[in-house]
Parts: structure tokens; C-alpha cells; sequence
């Protein structure tokens, strides 16, 4: 065996699954995390599953982490359970040294298909299965709960935690109840009779998960598009926004049904294409329905020309934008932040867009609710910018919350009543001063109110005008309506270093667990950053005092060309220099590593030479 | 365009519909067209048909995509919302509307380029998916506003203005629409109020797709000889199927011809469509047969127009969606929001 000795860790470790597509081991990986869950252990999975390689080969990621670290680790796996042999050899090369391999031991394998560095674990998982169910599904199937028995014993988890799962998923179905638990303790008696139980890395029962919960950012979008009142969406399929629109679907199928009728208070539209999506969108807005698309980039850029007339003729729209690698095709199974630039300019003239960040689950819930208020408040297109990270995987967030006070912010609509009194109607005048003006529903009034609307040039009684003037007076007052929208977003989140500093981060978005993680690591180098978490656009003032009170801005993003930077640059005047950038984008989501090692090196630079004399 | 007020002094002895209102109630402003161009006297055919249904003009969305035709919403029922929406869209953002509000009548126009050409995918989308609509086509066989291209409904072998040739098949967009199921089908000509005005009545009071594709020559720039969409070439080749009358309410039925060759067709809301056969082969409740008439009479450079087929009994997109009786955008969050009570147990099955 090995020179190198094995890896011992208790409650901090990574596991990694390598299956093949289709083969029901989802469902078990899955169990595995929400029972490492359950012994009061926080987990942070992650699905990667390539679009286009042969051998169908998905992998499920698992970091333990009692600390509650929930970015990727990165860095190597401590425990494969490898059980994809189209992938085997690139599987076992990223094992970490000293770590650990569990394979299925049915068939020998050459001496030469594993490493001596690592811990190799033989199961013979296809023997015991088939020696004990002759269904081929069954055997498919049990398969994956045997090696999450072994598991069990191999990694010292309570089988009753895992029993009590297994229990709740199949309530009231006692068949498949009790023969999944059977399936789990042959793995689990075979490991024990036969193996060395427990290995060097082990879960050991905490008390770090509290009432957190374990879920997707797309279910919980999808969530708070229920919450939010939207009633009508209308999507085209693509990864990896698509299961936002079924978690939707499956959502009002259960609680948006009328309970006397069985009727349907919601629409949903697969449409042809993201043309039509945005479309039904913004034909149903403009009639006062709260609707929204779902999307990611190639979708965006397609529907970039409604874009410009919901902004432009002022027709609320919520597009949910899971964001993945582009640009094109690009890597579209694989995470980055990089429609920020495509989508707050997104369209044809002058035009700008209002952003939500969400960090996590808990605020994709928030943000998808907040975004129907936003959109009918601001008459105008409302993005969320998901993306695979947190769209596609669950995250350990806070609960879902609602105040059930609450009521919708419909936004500055005239009724038949406002205008019976003899109310001033100009669907774009500025009545307010905020920029906002009052719309009117279809059919409101017989003789009051309607008015035409058109993407082309009108006055503020919406008649068609191509007067320099009005037209100008018109996109001056967008851009003013734009300015009112800063204060109606989530504002910037600051957390200060412990002791007084002159540098700074600014980060967003799926960033945030690593970026949290990476604050500890810079702390142990000696280095103090002030943080700031933005969370919309346009941006808050605090973002420039923010970057005024510093003397450098690490700005840290999931993309080649900086694009959060760009904007900060290009909305603030801010002087480049003073924004580092740190980025990331091979499609694999940022890591604390990363980003404590890019903003490190800076920072020694920095000890060197002090920038601000190199620069000055 | 600047724009117009119209005087509101009306004549007192001017005629009134059943609602107490004056055809002047269902203009809209001062047509900003080529003078005699034809997509006008369609504005004018659908002002007539709901002046003579007696519709609320404010409960009728007019939603067009762009073009000369697409601006006409702005000349008719001034008192209706309209929405000028983007080249060839018209249909997803009808489609969206009528999500939003079930009780509106929704009068979709478009032209040749937005519908055959840029929005082709939409219209057979909006089309199949049975969206309760009157969906009126101001066909010229060119871009009349982008000044005279060739559209996909030109045919073979007519000439432009400037004397090019059209080399591509075109597109019969009736044939489509029988295609894909819509269950209203209709051809008809600008130049034929009388055909046309029934036509249109009976589109808005069918429940489900209602197509319609009127031949409106553009005086501008096809309207010449060698143009097979020419005010000439269609009064000469124009095969008008049957004839037909809508009636409402308890109209009696006046038979000025055989019996015999007329049909009376009942429709969801009670309103009867009078056929009055012209063609004593041509059934409009057969969607093959029509097909397969449409196909010969094209290939014998025939143009057949009419009611061409209709399915009383159709059902709309809201009905296979189940959707509530109440318009969506009438919900509120008490009837939208499940609460607290039921996140709490939502979180509970996520720990
Ligand atoms: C995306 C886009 N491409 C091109 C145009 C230019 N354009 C305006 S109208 C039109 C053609 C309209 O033809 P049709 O629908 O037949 O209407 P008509 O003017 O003949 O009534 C074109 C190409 C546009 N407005 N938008
Ligand atoms: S250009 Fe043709 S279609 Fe356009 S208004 Fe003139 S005649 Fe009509
Ligand atoms: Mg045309």
C-alpha cells in the first residue's frame, strides 16, 4: 500500500459520486446528503453532469462540512464511490492523496487501474444485488441503496437517521419502504462483516444544521413566483432554467387550484420559441396579469427586441434568467455569471434594466416574489439573475418566510373610479416626479383611459409625436424612473473586517458562500477586507461610498470580461484602478481557494509595494 | 401624424345601435394611409361589424405587430386599448392578453410580411393553440410600409413594380390556418364590404381561433399589372364560395333565395351564421374537403373566398388550461398567495 497515509477527517471531507445518467442513483446520492443532514452535519452538493461526453457520466458532489462551508471546495475528491466505468480512470486521478476509493469489486480489475496512494474499498455491489433480486429495474435500482448502506458503515452514520428517511420518502407505500431498508443493511452488513468499518474520514453527530433548509434556488424561485401572484408564465425549454418552469407547474398544480371548481387560477405556456415567451409576458402584463419567462443566455438574446419596448413603451415583464457559460452554446450544463452586461443593456437604443442578485435559495424565494412588485411598480423589465450554482443544486438556507400581511404593490394603476372623478390621464406623464406615470388596464373604462400603446415615439398623452423634444423629455424621464428604482431595490450588504482596513470586496450572487469562506482564510494570512454583497442594479448609493471609503475594490464574478465592474465603472464614474478584478470562468463555480489565493497575492503586492505610490 | 380631435357633434337623427351608439363611436383617428389603399376599407368593414353587433368598444384589445396594416388599430374603435406591438409578434402578445383577461374580444391585425413572413412561427402557433381571437390578415403580397419587397404570399410568377418576378412559392395562409386546426376559416376581399362585414361579425362571435384573410391591394406598390393581388386581378379571379349573414338576437331569418341553399349554423353564444351556398359543392364544416377546394381553385389561378370553415362547437386555449371563470389579472394575493401556514409545511418536507 500506500507511503502516503490515509486521510482521517471527521465531519469535513468530499465525496463524489460518479454514475451513470439514468440509472435511479440520484435519488440515492441525494439521500446520502439529507441523511449526513440529519446527523446535524451541513452538506453543499453539487450535480455536474457534462451535456454532450459518452458514457452519460453525471456526477454528484458532496462537501461535508460542519464548519458550514457551502461553496465548492474544490481541490481534489477524499472519498470517489466510482461507479461509471466509462469515467474510471479520470475518476481515480482526481482523487486527493491519501484519499479514498470505493469501487464495485464484481468483476477483477488489473492492478494497474488504481493508485497505491489511495485507499482502495471493494464492494462487490452487482453480486450482492443480483444474488438477491432477479428484476432488472430492481436490481438497478437497489444497487445504488446498497453502496449507500456500505457507506454508512464505512463512514459511521447512524443507519436510523438514514431508516427515518427512507421512512418519510416512502410513507404509506410499506413495500418499497421495507425493501428499501432491507436493501440498505445488505450493503451496510456487508461492509461491517467484511471491511475495515469505520475509515479515516467520518460523520460524527453535530448540531450545526438548525431549521435550515435543503433546497434548489429554481424550486425556490419557482416558489416565490407562487407567492408573488404571477399567473401566468410562459417558457421555452433550456438547461439550466427549465426545472424553475416545472417546479412552477408542479407548484400551482397543488396549491393554485380553485378547491370547488378544481380550476386553474394560473396559465402556463410552453411556447415555440423565447420570442413567444416574452410575448404572451408582456401581452399579458400590459393587460395586468403578473406573468413571467424563465431563460438563460441564448434565450435572452433572443428576446432582447421586447426587451426594448417593454422598457421603452413601459409594460412590466419578470424574466428569470438561469444564467450558465456562454456565450453561445458555450458550456450549457455548466455554471458563470456572465449575462450581467447582456442583460442591464439588453435591446436595441438607450436602454437599461433593473438586476436582483439572489445569494442563495432563501433570496431567490425573496427576489422572484419582490421582482412582480418591482416590475408592476416600475413598469418595466424585471431581471433575476439565477444561475446554475444555485439554480440547480440544493443549498442549506434560512426557510422560506412570508409575511402574510403583505400585500401586493400593485404599482400606479388608474381605475374606472380615478378616472370617473376626472382624474388627469397620461400614460406617460410624470405625475409624481418619480418618473413613474399611471397606466390603465384594457377595458376599464368606456369612454376613459384607453390610449395606444406603441414601441414608437409619443408625448406624454401617448400620441405618436417624433418631436425631438418629446422624445427627449420621454427618455430623460426613463432614465429618471431608472434613478427611482435604486431605492426600490434589495440594497448592498456590508460586513466589515474586525479590525479597521482600506481595502475592500464587492462580490454578488452565487459568490457569496465562497467568497464568506474566503474572508476566513485572508484573515489567516493577515489580510482585512471590508465586504460588500451587492444585491441589485441599478445600484444603491452605498456602492460608491462603499468603494470611496476604500483604497482598492476587489471585485470578484464568475466571468472573463468583469462585467459587474464594467457597470460600477460605467454607472459611478469610478476610476478603474481603483477596482481589482478577480475572475473566475472555466464553468466549475468559484471556490474559496480561489478567490483567498487571487486576492492573497494581491494583497502581498501590495505589503511590497504600496499601490497607491506606484500608481500616484 | 398630429393629432386630430373630431368634432363630437353628432346628427341627431343618425343612426344607433343597440347599445345607443353611433358609428362615429367606433372610429378611431384619421388614417394616416396611401388615399385608396385597401387595408382603409377594412378598418372600415370591422367598424361596421361591431357598430352592428353592438360591442362595447372599450372590452375589444386591439393588438397588431408592424407594418402599413398594423397601424390600422390606431383608425378604428377609439375608445379600445391598442398595442402596436414588434414585427410579427402579434400573436404571443395576443395570446398573453388573453391570458390575462378571459372577458375582452381580442381583434388581432396583421399584414402579409408580419404574419407569412417574420411572425410565420406565431401565427401557426397562436393558431394551434386555439387562442379566442379574430385574427385578420390584410394580405397585399408586399411589404407596403418597408416600400414594396416582395412578401411570402406573392405568388409565383407575379411581378413587382419595378417588373422583378416572384420565383418563390407562396404561402396560403388560409390553408395554414385549416392546417392547424383554426376553427373559423375565412378568405374575403377589402373591396367587398358586403362579404366581408359578416365574415368579421361571425369571427368575433366564434369562441376559438378565427381566421380571416382579406386581399387589400396596396395602391401603392401592387396594385399594377403582372401583380396577382391588384384590385383587377382579384375582382377577375375572385371565386366566392357562399355568402353569409350573422344573425343576432332574435333577427328573423329573411330567405331571399332557394331555401335550400342556406344553412343555418348555431355558434357557442347563440349568435346563427345564415350560409347561403354560391358554390352548390362547397361544405364549410368539411376540413379536408376545404383543403383539397382551396388547392384546385389556387392551382386554376382562382382565388376562393367566403366562409370556408367553421366549427361551432370549437373550444379556446382557456378551456384547455382549465383556467378559472374570473380574469387572471383579477386575482388578488388572497386568492394567489397560499401563506405562511403552507410554506412552513413546505420547509418542513425540505429539512
Ligand atoms: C425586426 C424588424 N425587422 C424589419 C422591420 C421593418 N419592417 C417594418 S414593416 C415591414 C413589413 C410589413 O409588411 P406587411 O406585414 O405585409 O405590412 P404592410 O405594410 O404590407 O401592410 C418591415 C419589414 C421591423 N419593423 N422590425
Ligand atoms: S404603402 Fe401600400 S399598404 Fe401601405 S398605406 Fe400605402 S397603399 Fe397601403
Ligand atoms: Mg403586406
Amino acid at each position: 500500500m500506500s507511503q502516503q497515509a490515509p486521510l482521517s477527517s471527521v465531519n469535513d471531507f468530499v465525496v463524489r459520486f460518479a454514475n451513470v445518467n439514468g440509472s435511479g442513483s440520484a435519488s440515492a446520492n441525494e439521500l446520502f446528503a439529507r441523511a449526513v443532514l440529519r446527523h446535524g452535519v451541513p452538506v453543499s452538493p453539487r450535480n455536474i453532469f457534462p451535456s454532450n461526453i459518452q458514457g452519460l457520466p453525471t456526477w454528484y458532489e458532496v462537501r461535508v462540512t460542519e464548519a458550514g462551508h457551502l461553496g465548492a471546495r474544490g481541490g481534489g475528491t477524499d472519498l470517489m464511490v466510482a461507479m461509471n466505468p466509462q469515467t474510471w480512470d479520470n475518476d481515480v486521478a482526481g482523487i486527493v492523496p491519501g484519499g479514498y476509493l470505493f469501487y464495485d469489486s464484481t468483476k477483477p480489475m488489473p492492478s494497474s487501474k488504481f493508485r497505491d496512494d489511495v485507499t482502495v474499498i471493494g464492494v462487490p455491489l452487482t453480486a450482492i444485488t443480483n444474488s438477491t433480486y432477479s428484476d432488472p429495474r430492481q436490481r438497478q435500482l437497489f444497487k445504488n441503496i446498497i453502496y449507500l448502506g456500505a457507506l454508512s458503515a464505512l463512514l459511521d452514520m447512524d443507519p436510523k437517521l438514514i431508516e427515518q428517511l427512507i421512512g418519510e420518502q416512502y410513507k404509506g407505500k410499506e413495500k418499497l419502504l421495507s425493501s428499501n431498508v432491507h436493501a440498505l443493511h445488505l450493503g451496510r452488513d456487508w461492509a461491517l462483516q467484511n471491511l475495515k468499518c469505520p475509515i479515516g474520514l467520518r460523520i460524527r453527530k453535530a448540531d450545526k444544521v438548525g431549521d435550515r433548509i435543503f433546497i434548489e434556488g429554481n424550486n425556490a424561485a419557482a416558489l416565490g413566483a407562487v407567492y408573488g401572484g404571477a399567473t401566468v408564465c410562459a417558457w421555452y425549454p433550456i438547461t439550466p432554467s427549465s426545472s424553475l418552469a416545472e417546479a412552477f407547474t408542479n407548484h400551482c398544480k397543488k396549491l393554485r387550484h380553485d378547491p370547488d371548481t378544481g380550476r386553474a387560477k394560473y396559465a402556463i405556456v410552453q411556447a415555440e420559441d423565447e420570442l413567444a415567451s416574452i410575448g404572451m409576458v408582456v401581452g399579458a402584463s400590459w393587460n395586468g396579469a403578473r406573468a413571467f419567462t424563465t431563460t438563460s443566455g441564448p434565450g435572452v438574446s433572443l428576446m432582447t427586441e421586447f426587451i426594448g419596448l417593454s422598457y421603452f413603451a413601459e409594460i412590466p415583464a419578470v424574466i428569470m434568467n438561469v444564467q450558465r457559460a456562454g456565450p453561445s452554446t458555450g458550456m450549457p450544463t455548466r455554471t458563470q455569471q456572465c449575462d450581467l452586461i447582456a442583460c442591464a443593456y439588453a435591446s436595441h437604443g438607450d436602454t437599461k434594466h433593473v438586476l436582483l442578485f439572489p445569494e442563495d435559495p432563501a433570496e431567490a424565494f425573496e427576489f422572484a416574489a419582490a421582482a412582480f412588485d418591482l416590475a408592476e411598480r416600475l413598469q418595466t423589465t424585471i431581471f433575476l439573475m439565477l444561475d446554475l450554482d444555485i439554480g440547480m443544486n440544493q443549498r442549506l438556507c434560512r426557510p422560506l418566510k412570508w409575511d402574510d400581511a403583505k400585500q401586493y404593490d400593485r404599482g400606479k394603476v388608474m381605475t374606472a373610479d380615478m378616472l370617473e372623478e376626472g382624474r388627469d390621464f397620461g400614460r406617460y406623464l410624470d405625475v409624481d416626479g418619480d418618473g413613474i406615470p399611471f397606466r390603465t388596464y384594457p377595458g376599464t373604462h368606456p369612454t376613459k383611459g384607453s390610449y395606444f400603446t406603441r414601441g414608437t415615439s409619443r408625448d406624454r398623452y401617448a400620441r405618436y409625436s417624433e418631436e425631438g423634444a418629446v422624445y427627449a423629455d420621454n427618455v430623460q424621464r426613463l432614465l429618471r424612473k431608472f434613478q427611482t428604482a435604486q431605492d426600490m431595490v434589495p440594497r448592498p450588504l456590508q460586513a466589515n473586517a474586525a479590525k479597521p482596513t482600506k481595502y475592500g470586496v464587492i462580490y454578488f450572487g452565487s459568490t457569496a458562500p465562497a467568497m464568506d469562506e474566503a474572508i476566513g482564510l485572508l484573515e489567516a494570512r493577515g489580510h482585512q477586507l471590508d465586504r460588500l454583497r451587492i444585491r441589485a442594479f441599478p445600484f444603491h448609493s452605498s456602492v460608491a461610498s462603499f468603494i470611496a471609503e476604500h483604497d482598492f475594490v476587489y471585485v470578484v464574478e464568475q466571468n472573463r470580461d468583469a462585467q459587474l465592474r464594467q457597470l460600477i465603472v460605467n454607472e459611478n464614474g469610478i476610476d478603474p484602478v481603483r477596482l481589482v478584478p478577480i475572475l473566475h470562468y472555466d464553468g466549475t463555480p468559484i471556490t474559496a481557494q480561489f478567490i483567498a489565493a487571487s486576492i492573497g497575492t494581491h494583497q502581498d503586492q501590495i505589503k511590497v509595494t504600496p499601490l497607491r505610490k506606484a500608481v500616484s | 401624424m398630429t393629432y386630430i380631435a373630431k368634432p363630437k357633434f353628432q346628427h341627431p337623427g343618425i343612426k344607433k345601435n343597440a347599445l345607443g351608439y353611433s358609428h362615429r363611436d367606433y372610429e378611431g383617428k384619421i388614417s394616416t394611409l396611401c388615399a385608396g389603399c385597401g387595408h382603409d376599407s377594412i378598418t372600415a368593414s370591422i367598424i361596421e361589424a361591431c357598430f352592428e353587433l353592438s360591442i362595447e368598444p372599450h372590452r375589444v384589445a386591439k393588438i397588431s405587430g408592424i407594418g402599413c396594416s398594423s397601424k390600422t388599430p390606431d383608425y378604428f374603435l377609439g375608445n379600445s386599448h391598442g398595442f402596436n406591438t414588434v414585427h410579427g409578434r402579434m400573436p404571443s402578445v395576443l395570446t398573453g392578453a388573453n391570458l390575462a383577461n378571459r372577458e375582452l374580444i381580442y381583434l388581432g391585425v396583421s399584414g402579409d410580411g408580419d404574419s407569412a413572413s417574420i411572425g410565420f412561427g406565431q401565427f401557426a402557433h397562436a393558431i394551434r393553440r386555439g387562442v379566442n381571437m379574430t385574427y385578420i390578415v390584410e394580405n397585399n403580397g408586399v411589404y407596403g410600409l418597408t416600400k414594396g419587397q416582395f412578401s411570402a404570399t406573392a405568388d409565383r410568377g407575379s411581378k413587382s413594380k419595378k417588373g422583378v418576378t416572384n420565383t418563390d412559392n407562396p404561402i396560403d395562409l388560409v390553408g395554414i390556418a385549416l392546417q392547424l386546426g383554426a376553427t373559423y376559416v375565412a378568405r374575403s376581399f377589402s373591396g367587398d364590404k358586403k362579404q366581408l362585414v359578416p365574415i368579421i361579425e361571425g369571427a368575433i362571435r366564434h369562441k376559438g381561433a378565427a381566421f380571416i384573410d382579406v386581399i387589400s391591394p396596396c395602391i401603392a406598390f401592387n396594385n399594377h399589372a403582372g401583380s396577382t393581388k391588384s384590385f383587377d386581378y382579384v375582382r377577375e379571379h375572385n371565386d366566392a364560395v357562399n355568402r353569409l349573414d350573422v344573425l343576432t338576437g332574435r333577427d328573423p331569418i329573411e330567405i331571399d333565395q332557394d331555401p335550400g341553399t342556406v344553412q343555418i349554423v348555431e355558434q357557442h353564444d347563440g349568435s346563427r351564421l345564415a350560409l347561403r351556398k354560391i358554390d352548390a359543392d362547397y361544405d364549410p364544416h368539411d376540413r379536408l374537403g376545404a383543403m383539397t377546394f382551396l388547392q384546385k381553385h389556387a392551382a386554376q389561378g382562382q382565388i376562393v373566398t367566403g366562409l370556408l370553415y367553421v366549427d361551432p362547437e370549437a373550444d379556446d386555449l382557456h378551456s384547455h388550461l382549465n383556467t378559472v371563470e374570473r380574469p387572471l389579472n383579477r386575482l388578488g394575493a388572497a386568492d394567489l398567495c397560499p401563506g405562511q401556514s403552507v410554506l412552513d409545511k413546505i420547509n418542513a418536507s425540505l429539512r
